[in-house]
């Protein structure tokens, strides 16, 4: 008998269940909303005590004064070269050449970067590992290019149309009064075609970031594996001011 | 999964205890089903709110918020499935520092269903997106990025299928061109196909094989260009005929409401994208009934 009842309910289960099925689901409305995360929904508790170590974790690191900046440092005050173009050409020159010297036995001659690639002011007063992620919070490496004196003669092309102070260091571009290139000179001695030369920059300045298209024509590429941001926090804390200033590097004739 | 059929039992036993009660009304209640499916995109690290003194986002985003959201959405509807369109990673000293981990833990506790790979996932390289699936307990979709020579092969699905209150969903991914985007070293050995012929390929096995009520693709092409060749989600659109709704991401477009799209079958289809940064979630309901659908232009759609 307790065996029919469950047979029973068995088969009006399956009965049932079988008819629901049978039944087509049709598609009938979509409804479609964009919600904001606004200020007034309220913050999940679990979530946020799950992040607050992470959070004061990387505070602790990058918010510690690494040194001071004397004033501020900025990427547009100057046209021919700029006070954070100049540090930030001088750093890649003055941390990169050891670790490529040791490597290659070469040494680096000049350093090229893109004005575009500073992305913040550093304001005066302290600095901070935060300030170097905010001057470079792209992962580009420390690249070294081998150049020909004819292409390094394209790259002087290129700076002198693009109008936009370009970070170099350890090169000497004078222009003349009409703009066109006055003298030439690398790592302290005059520019020679028949040289090459070993350049400093970006890895994505190497790739035809920013139509430096000069650097397709690398006869040799080494990388340094040296986040520009590392180096950047690595000399902060080897000095205790910043005062970059806006020199002869790059200018033009009265 | 598990939980699906955890519920299927406990409506089947329930259908035995009210045995008295059990009519053809049952059938008819059961009939009108809702599911929700939310989305992300191009989150980029942005675990924090924007602080209150932003230019652009003034205390907007966050994740515990936007957990907060999304466990109130499901609290209403629990047929909910959440996704990413990818670029979960880059932005914030927090991948800088953890290589994703967080991002990918959080997620894992909102209890994201599935998130396709953005360009920016393989800045670690291939092995630093690898090295961080441990801690995702959500899949990831692609379908055009052939991984078969690299750390990834058999971890990414072309795509997935999810059976929500009986209504079947499938998802499957599309993924931008790598090359001149992403450097060779980070990608390594990964191929791209065809965004487009891969979709339509997928979208039919979702279609006539799998039998999906619901076909969702998630997409980091873009959602537009003019003057190029670069495929983009509005044009995918107009030559799927499966494909209901395509989430989209990488060109961090913030749209004053979705986007109705004509497709291949001159059916209304949706395309959206929510911006950038967690800023937004998106929400899309999607209603059944067991009556015929009639209109030749597909569901109604309401933005």
């Amino acid at each position: 008998m307790i065996l029919k009842i469950k047979h029973f309910v068995a088969i009006v289960t399956i009965g049932l269940l079988t008819a629901c099925q049978s039944k087509p689901q049709s598609l009938s409305e979509i409804e479609a909303r964009q919600l904001p995360i606004s200020d007034s929904i309220t913050t999940d508790a679990t979530i946020e005590a799950f992040v607050l170590p992470y959070r004061q974790r990387i505070d602790a690191v990058l918010d510690s004064t690494l040194a001071i900046a004397a004033k501020p440092i900025s990427k547009e005050d100057g046209y021919y070269n700029t006070t954070a173009g100049n540090l930030m050409a001088d750093i890649v020159l003055e941390q990169a050449n050891p670790i490529f010297k040791k490597r290659t036995g070469e040494d680096i001659d000049f350093v090229l970067l893109n004005h575009g690639g500073i992305r913040a002011v550093i304001s005066k007063g302290p600095v901070s590992a935060r300030t170097a992620y905010e001057v470079m919070p792209f992962e580009n490496s420390i690249a070294v290019v081998e150049l020909s004196g004819q292409s390094v003669l394209a790259m002087i092309d290129y700076l002198i149309a693009s109008k936009r102070a370009h970070p170099i260091s350890g090169i000497q571009v004078v222009l003349t009064k009409s703009g066109e290139l006055h003298s030439l000179s690398i790592a302290g001695k005059a520019f020679d075609v028949n040289k090459h030369y070993w350049v400093a920059t970006s890895d994505y300045l190497t790739k035809g970031g920013d139509s430096m298209v000069f650097f397709k024509d690398a006869l040799n590429i080494t990388t340094v594996d040296y986040l520009i941001r590392n180096a950047l926090i690595d000399y902060f804390k080897k000095v205790d001011t910043l005062s970059p200033v806006i020199d002869d590097r790059f200018y033009k004739m009265e | 999964m598990e939980r699906r059929k955890f519920l299927k039992n406990v409506s089947a036993s329930t259908a035995l205890v009210g045995l008295g009660g059990l009519s053809l009304q049952s059938c008819s209640l059961s009939a009108k089903k809702k599911v929700t499916i939310l989305h992300t995109n191009d989150v980029h690290s942005h675990i924090d709110a924007f602080p209150q003194d932003h230019s652009q986002f003034p205390s907007l985003g966050g994740l515990a918020k936007r957990a907060s959201l999304v466990d109130q959405i499901r609290k209403e509807n629990p047929n909910t499935l959440l996704f990413d369109a990818g670029d979960i990673f880059q932005g914030t000293p927090y991948f800088n520092f953890y290589g994703g981990e967080l991002e990918f833990k959080l997620m894992s506790m909102l209890k994201y269903d599935a998130a396709t790979i953005g360009n920016h996932d393989f800045d670690n390289g291939i092995e630093g997106l690898y090295a961080q699936l441990p801690h995702a307990t959500f899949e990831l979709i692609n379908a055009n990025y052939d991984f078969k020579n690299t750390v990834l092969d058999s971890h990414v699905k072309p795509y997935k299928t999810y059976l929500v209150d009986g209504i079947k969903i499938g998802v499957y991914g599309v993924g931008i061109e790598l090359n001149g985007l992403v450097t060779k070293a980070l990608y390594k050995e990964t191929l791209y196909l065809n965004p487009y012929e891969v979709a339509v390929d997928t979208e039919k096995l979702l279609k006539e094989t799998e039998q999906c009520d619901i076909i969702v693709c998630l997409s980091h092409l873009g959602y537009q260009y003019q003057n190029t060749q670069k495929p983009y989600d509005l044009e995918l659109a107009s030559k799927t005929r499966h494909t209901d709704l395509i989430i989209g991401g990488h060109t961090h477009t913030f749209l004053d409401k979705p986007t109705i799209a004509k497709n291949a079958a001159s059916r209304n289809v949706l395309v959206n994208q929510v911006g950038c940064f967690g800023i937004n979630l998106g929400r899309i309901d999607f209603y059944f009934d067991d009556r015929k659908n009639l209109a030749a232009s597909g569901a109604s759609i309401t933005i």
